[in-house]
């Protein structure tokens, strides 16, 4: 199917860098983020890449412990606050939000770029922080470690994430009233699609906890520049309430950053069974419910700080609660496939990627939830592998299935189908051979944060390097190939999914004011069996 | 014609087409105006998450300290946070003038209105200097030279650390404060506020009311630990 690229759209108003770096067009600014996120993510990479290396001998003989320290602090710190937490929202969400609900933009299109300046911003202050010797707390800042002993870069790093934070509310804050004040006419709630439902969840985290956090980190920079006492035990100070105040916001951010994903894969779900999601109303609200009981879990990360049992036990009922809104999903994106006209092409490889491997997160979340079996695998691998199947395995895998799905829509152009599908291949297989291995090393009882290892570990901890080297140059691909579809991709139609939804009733790329004139929407989300029945009406 | 800044009334409100201030994303004129309040609100939603770390913090350490912190809050100088409360409930009923003077068109009472509101905001960072002097002398500033009586000293400090903080950075909310307030005043001088576009008056307010809420929190928290004992 060829079609030509419509005469004008936002790719093409306007020339130059000035047109760029000015923009308020938020599709423009989406694309802004799309360098930031793929820039951060490349450096977070690269010290993956080093920690990896180091864990193939058991001897400590590549860096030295300290260099070590700082390598899985970086890669912690660039991957959560500068890749992650921004790089659906920002990226895919920024783009989508106003066209899936018939807008012409964000509500605050001038705030949306501030926050992309604030953005950069925070991460090249921590670039900076990095390059003039790094920091070696973790990316938790734990006290009193973060304030008296390290002689690391702390200041800089926390100021860098600090900034960063106003980027995440301001993005929050303009996303929420987007959704609530900029809907076109007859997009009740009931009609969102429920990629809008989690970015709508999202945003709550983001401006509630976000905040929280920014001030954690600034009285640990007071704390430590000034002298002040706000977690100094020889004050009679709690470190243990930095880790409260911390995780509040810490722990709403690993929603922050697996809804979005939900919500890009109930879309790759629906577009590639052709069929409306099963239970579309419990999806929903298993967003909100998801972001309303993640403030409620953080004392989880505290099992083995000095938490009372009591607390303890509290907590870890809620979290087991976190379960219940995550299985609606999985076992409702199960349904709607039951039956459905089940496609392989490549955005929906990255959703089976992502409902099998969020499972396993989530399943080997609840190991870490009940409170006896915690003890036992606290800081080890355990925990490393398990985070890593929720954030690599859940939010990476849809992070890169929305932007195959979308990129026709982002760029105007088709990329390599089979190139696209080899790669997520072998993402999905390096994945596995990177992580799998590392739940077996931590239930063994193979601590973290450590550049020396028994040599017991070391056949498993050679597997996972060789699959780290491998999903590495998995990532490669889908670089290479979306930039090669920029300039030598067939055109795409507006519609080349045959998908049901507004963004694809506009032409690919969109017009710079996103549709000719503003949709009335009258249909309910995913109304595949009338699309079906009547192909050229209706919404494409 | 007269000059603008001789008029006593704001311009007259002009048509929506030809409204200047009027984003492409919107509906109508009131459409955009609902939407930028509702922006004010969430932010300051934010606002208090950003507070209420330190009133976490402030509340689980007064628990655990109590006399430290009714000892340490008897050195506050009561008459000068009892003088920036008036200040500062007084400025939040210039501010709702203000906004009121704005909706009603009346310039030059909304000059006059953002001009008091001004003044008091910089008489409460005076006295707040003056407070800050006082106890940096008397050795309350948290750090290598702290000092307090004997028994309280180390929970003290926590306890002037949280002042400082919490009190220092409502003082930088006052100084953004001061300095929107005196944006909207440039933007009330040339005649930029009209009768239709004034929410930027009252999106500022918004702002003002809330700091002044936060201190009015502060205040009691503060000053007042204990005293009811005596």
């Amino acid at each position: 199917m060829t079609s030509h690229p419509p005469a004008r759209h936002y790719i093409n108003n306007g020339y130059g860098i000035k047109s760029w770096l000015l923009t308020r067009d938020h599709k423009r600014i989406a694309l802004l983020y799309l360098t930031g996120v793929t820039f951060f993510f490349f450096i977070g990479g690269a010290f993956a890449v080093l920690i990896r290396l180091e864990l193939a001998t058991p001897a400590g003989d590549l860096v030295t412990d300290e260099t070590y320290n700082k390598l899985f602090t970086m890669h912690g710190v660039m991957m959560v606050f500068f890749f992650l937490i921004p790089a659906i929202p920002a990226v895919l969400g920024n783009f989508l939000i106003p066209i899936m609900i018939g807008a012409r933009d964000l509500a605050f299109p001038k705030l949306n770029l501030a926050s992309w300046y604030i953005y950069m911003l925070g991460g090249l202050f921590t670039l900076y922080a990095l390059v003039s010797g790094g920091v070696d707390t973790g990316w938790t800042f734990y006290t009193p470690f973060s304030t008296v002993s390290s002689t690391t870069n702390v200041i800089p790093t926390a100021l860098g994430i600090f900034i960063t934070g106003f980027s995440s509310i301001l993005t929050g804050l303009n996303f929420i009233v987007t959704i609530h004040r900029m809907r076109a006419p007859g997009l009740t709630w009931s009609r969102l699609p429920l990629f809008l439902w989690s970015m709508y969840g999202t945003s709550l985290i983001n401006v509630l906890g976000t905040p929280v956090l920014a001030v954690t980190l600034l009285l640990v920079a007071v704390e430590r520049v000034f002298h002040f006492g706000f977690f100094d035990p020889a004050l009679g100070g709690d470190p243990v309430l930095f880790q409260h105040l911390f995780w509040f916001y810490s722990h709403p951010a690993v929603y922050v950053m697996v809804l979005p994903a939900m919500g890009v894969v109930s879309e790759l779900v629906a577009a590639g069974c052709r069929k409306p999601v099963f239970g579309y109303p419990f999806v929903a609200i298993a967003s909100l419910s998801i972001a309303i009981l993640g403030f409620l879990v953080w004392g989880h990360h505290m099992f083995v700080a000095g938490q009372s049992v009591y607390a303890g036990l509290i907590f870890s009922i809620l979290s087991y609660l976190v379960a219940i809104p995550s299985a609606i999903k999985v076992f409702n994106w199960t349904a709607t496939m039951y039956r459905g006209a089940v496609s392989w092409e490549t955005p929906m490889l990255y959703a089976y990627g992502f409902i099998g491997l969020f499972t396993i997160g989530g399943l080997t979340g609840l190991f870490l939830a009940a409170v006896g079996l915690d003890v036992h695998v606290t800081d080890t691998y355990f925990i490393i592998a398990h985070f890593h199947y929720i954030m690599v395995g859940g939010t990476i895998m849809a992070y890169l299935g929305g932007l195959h799905f979308w990129w026709p829509k982002i760029s105007g152009r088709l990329y390599n189908e089979w190139l696209a599908r080899l790669s997520a291949g072998i993402i999905f297989a390096g994945f596995n051979l990177t992580f799998f291995p590392q739940f077996v090393l931590g239930y063994l009882g193979m601590p973290r944060r450590y550049h020396a290892y028994p040599p017991e570990f070391q056949v498993l901890n050679v597997l996972s390097s060789a699959g780290a080297s491998i999903l590495g140059f998995g990532y490669l691909i889908p670089m290479a190939y979306l930039m090669w579809s920029l300039r030598y991709g067939q055109t795409a139609s507006a519609n080349p999914w045959g998908a049901v939804g507004l963004e694809w009733s506009t032409t690919s790329p969109p017009p710079t004011e996103n549709f000719a004139e503003t949709p009335t929407v009258t249909w309910k989300p995913y109304d595949y069996e009338h699309a079906i029945s009547a192909p050229e009406g209706h919404v494409a | 014609m007269r000059s603008p800044h001789r008029r006593d009334t704001l311009p007259d409100p002009p048509s929506a087409a030809t409204y200047e201030h009027f984003a492409h994303q919107f509906e109508s004129v009131d459409h955009q105006k609902e939407v930028s309040l509702l922006g004010m609100w969430v932010f300051l939603t934010t606002e208090v998450l950003f507070f209420g770390g330190m009133f976490l913090a402030y509340s689980i350490y007064r628990h655990a300290y109590p006399s430290a912190f009714a000892a340490a809050s008897h050195e506050m100088i009561v008459w000068a946070g009892t003088l920036n409360t008036v200040v500062l409930i007084t400025s939040s009923l210039t501010m709702a003038l203000a906004v009121h003077a704005a909706a009603a068109g009346q310039r030059r009472a909304l000059l006059v209105c953002l001009t008091i509101t001004i003044v008091l905001g910089c008489v409460f960072l005076g006295v707040k200097a003056y407070e800050y002097r006082t106890e940096y002398l008397e050795h309350h500033l948290p750090g290598y030279a702290f000092e307090f009586e004997a028994p309280y000293a180390p929970q003290a400090q926590i306890f002037f650390s949280l002042y400082f903080m919490m009190t220092g950075l409502h003082a930088v909310h006052m100084i953004i404060g001061i300095g929107i307030m005196a944006v909207m005043f440039w933007l009330s001088w040339r005649g930029t506020i009209t009768l239709e576009y004034s929410s930027p008056i009252e999106i500022s307010g918004l702002y003002w009311h809330f700091v002044d809420i936060v201190w009015i929190v502060l205040f009691p928290l503060l000053y007042l630990v204990g005293r009811h004992v005596h």
